[in-house]
């Protein structure tokens, strides 16, 4: 190992931290004033890490991804494609914050340097192949988000959700914790060729025990049933865009620690977890779309959908192959892209004084008064509904199929059979929208830089979307590939 | 053999007194057999060769925790002449305890005398090297591997006290109570009052 390749690996992390910290000195200094331009030189930032990114996953010198730091993390092109799609939604959601605040005027220098640390804190995470730098990184990410969520001050729902969320957190992260002492003491190690190395020659109960706390801490992480409970109230009462932070960026990077978690270390032992995962897919799938049917809230919808999406990600996961990797890749992208589209749509829902407007009544009619709005809220939804032109449908296809090849047929079947419900509640959205009186309610026009997430965002999961899928296959099948070197 | 014997002492204390942490219904007590738990984990270290963890845990934890007493001490309503009035009868478990932790420092010391507790085979990156000391083990380790999750701790504190701040610190303009003196010397009688003579039968107007 030498130093200068180490930091040259880990210069996405490096970037991030060193402008996290300048920036929060000039948030220290400067005050409150100061929040739009340190917003911009975040941005700025994370497009500097996400360059330097692309770099290291384009360049044909680091094809094969290298160590960092004598083992403890690992530059690969799965790591590197979560980073990018990580900082996507992070930018994505530092354009639009600015205007949810300025009712209230409680935006603050602060909040940009906050996602600048949690970004660092998911880099390590989707990068981690060894378990500190997995719990160090999930910490980091958590504590942000823990503090993000509690920051409307003024609103007691957002102290709640904020409360809530750290409690809950904090006993996941206990669970987590124990489970990987469980597995250091069983194996003796905490770098995942380690563990490897020391699974293959058969499961212990300690190891099975450890194992499964794991797999049951990141499951709270990545709002999988049975561990979703705290989901829907984290997402009603936590300021909007920081709602749509966590639907995005947190769950991208918790579903990439996972599968890096379940096919690298625990790898050999696929089919001591593959009930629990398929067990978990199945019931997030179900409890997702039922959930969400009598919800009048849309961000408690949108946290149904949610918990809904991982079900079918983790259907991927469930296949334990390579495609299954590569197909949960595909669908995270554009999960992303739909839940963050979603989210700066209902972000631009206002009534006439500037107020969030937040439930499925006051949209009735939004398509006589808003046609763009309309237009873009239902592609997401439709979209999200798997219905065919739109790039919804391709993620759960890709999905299925790794399910398919896998043998794993009944969980396919369930699985589409299950995601009919889930359509119901999409498509009510719709026709609220489209064919309901108007309540009239909705009123004035988005910012530019909503009005760029959401139509970029909109065009990708268009039909348009498939002219990037060449690239986005090519990524994914490589990204998945590096997840199944070592093995 | 008197490593041995050291070891069960130090373990079993750790668990009783562990035990009792959440099992006293005084929370001052709780915090007392907190410390005895710290320092029997410190005994604990010792036996195993780990002198430079045994020091940290007694400067850190048992420091901590005598400050988190005093903050106990301050929030919470104890009465402490009703704390007091049972000394004579827990005298003989304050003897006990104190002769305990006697016994264990002669013991320790003893054990620590005949060498570390030999535990297992260290193999890995867990072995010390060679000649040299606990912390300069540790200091080669934490600077060298772990470099790189070393400050990422340090950020993640930082991240814990920026949230804390962010959270609960109040700009000085909405502080309620504040007097401003000058102003109220120079309000005059003749701003604040006003004279009316309202006719009979009908009400003030203002």
């Amino acid at each position: 190992m030498s130093y200068a390749s180490s930091f040259y690996f880990t210069l996405p992390e490096v970037i991030l931290s060193l402008s996290g910290l300048a920036l929060l000195m000039v948030a220290a200094f400067a005050g409150k004033a100061s929040a739009r331009i340190v917003t911009i030189l975040s941005v700025a930032a994370l497009f500097g890490a996400g360059i330097f990114t692309a770099h290291l996953l384009s360049d044909p010198a680091f094809a094969l991804g290298g160590d960092a730091f004598s083992g403890v993390y690992r530059m690969d092109a799965f790591g590197s494609y979560a980073k990018i799609l990580i900082y996507l939604a992070t930018i994505g959601i530092l354009m639009v914050t600015q205007r949810y605040f300025d009712s209230t005027g409680e935006y603050r220098p602060e909040y940009p340097v906050l996602m600048i640390f949690g970004a660092v804190g998911m880099g390590m995470m989707v990068s981690a192949v060894d378990l500190m730098t997995l719990y160090l990184g999930l910490e980091l990410s958590s504590l942000s988000s823990y503090v993000l969520a509690s920051y409307a001050r003024s609103d007691g729902r957002s102290a709640e959700a904020g409360l809530k969320y750290f409690v809950l957190g904090a006993l996941a992260s206990g669970i987590l914790l124990y489970g990987m002492s469980l597995v250091y003491g069983f194996t003796g190690a905490t770098d995942y060729l380690s563990i490897l190395a020391a699974m293959s020659d058969g499961l212990s109960g300690g190891m099975l025990f450890g194992l499964v706390f794991v797999l049951a801490g990141l499951a709270f992480k990545i709002s999988a049933v049975p561990f979703h409970m705290w989901t829907p109230d984290v997402y009603e009462g936590a300021p909007t865009p920081v709602t749509a932070f966590f639907a995005t960026a947190p769950k991208v990077a918790a579903i990439a620690l996972l599968m890096r978690v379940a096919l690298d270390p625990f790898g050999a032992q696929v089919d001591a977890w593959r009930q629990i995962v398929i067990f978990s897919a199945l019931a997030s799938i179900v409890v997702g779309a039922l959930g969400a049917i009598g919800q009048a809230n849309l961000k408690r919808l949108l946290a149904y959908s949610s918990i809904n999406n991982v079900g079918f990600i983790l259907i991927g996961l469930a296949a334990g192959t390579q495609a299954g990797a590569g197909a949960m890749l595909v669908y995270l992208a554009f999960y992303v892209a739909m839940t963050l589209g979603s989210f700066v749509a209902v972000l631009m829902l206002r009534d006439g004084e500037g107020r969030q407007v937040e439930t499925l009544a006051d949209i009735a009619g939004l398509s006589r008064s808003h046609k763009g709005l309309a237009l873009c809220l239902a592609v997401m939804m439709f979209s999200l509904a798997g219905i065919p032109p739109l790039m919804g449908f391709w993620g759960k296809f890709v999905v299925f199929r790794a399910a398919v090849d896998a043998d794993l047929i009944l969980l396919a079947a369930v699985g589409i059979a299950a995601s009919v419900i889930g359509a119901f509640y999409y498509l009510k959205i719709v026709k609220v929208m489209y064919f309901d009186e108007p309540a009239g309610v909705v009123a004035g026009k988005g910012d530019a830089a909503s009005w760029v997430v959401l139509a970029l965002t909109t065009l990708f999961v268009s039909p348009l979307g498939f002219l990037l899928t060449i690239w986005l296959g090519n990524w994914t099948n490589r990204a998945a590939a590096a997840l199944f070197f070592a093995a | 053999m008197i490593q041995t014997l050291a070891f069960y002492l130090f373990a079993v204390l750790v668990i009783a007194s562990a035990v009792m942490v959440i099992t006293a219904r005084n929370p001052v007590h709780s915090v007392l057999w907190l410390i005895l738990a710290f320092f029997n984990g410190a005994g604990l270290m010792v036996l195993v060769g780990a002198e430079f963890i045994a020091m940290l845990l007694v400067i850190v934890y048992v420091g901590a925790v005598a400050v988190l007493f005093l903050f106990v001490v301050m929030m919470l309503d104890i009465d402490f002449a009703e704390l007091r009035a049972g000394f004579v009868k827990n005298f003989p478990l304050g003897i006990a305890v104190a002769l305990v932790l006697l016994a264990e420092l002669v013991l320790g010391i003893g054990a620590y005398q005949a060498g570390a507790l030999q535990l297992g085979e260290p193999s890995g990156v867990g072995a010390p090297r060679m000649g040299e000391s606990n912390i300069e083990s540790i200091g080669a380790l934490l600077y060298g591997k772990y470099l790189f999750l070393f400050e990422t701790a340090g950020i993640i504190l930082l991240v814990a006290m920026v949230g804390a701040i962010v959270l609960t610190h109040r700009p000085p303009k909405t502080q309620r109570g504040h007097q401003n003196i000058s102003k109220q010397n120079q309000r005059r009688p003749q701003d604040a009052t006003v004279m009316k003579q309202p006719p009979v039968g009908q009400g003030v107007e203002l």
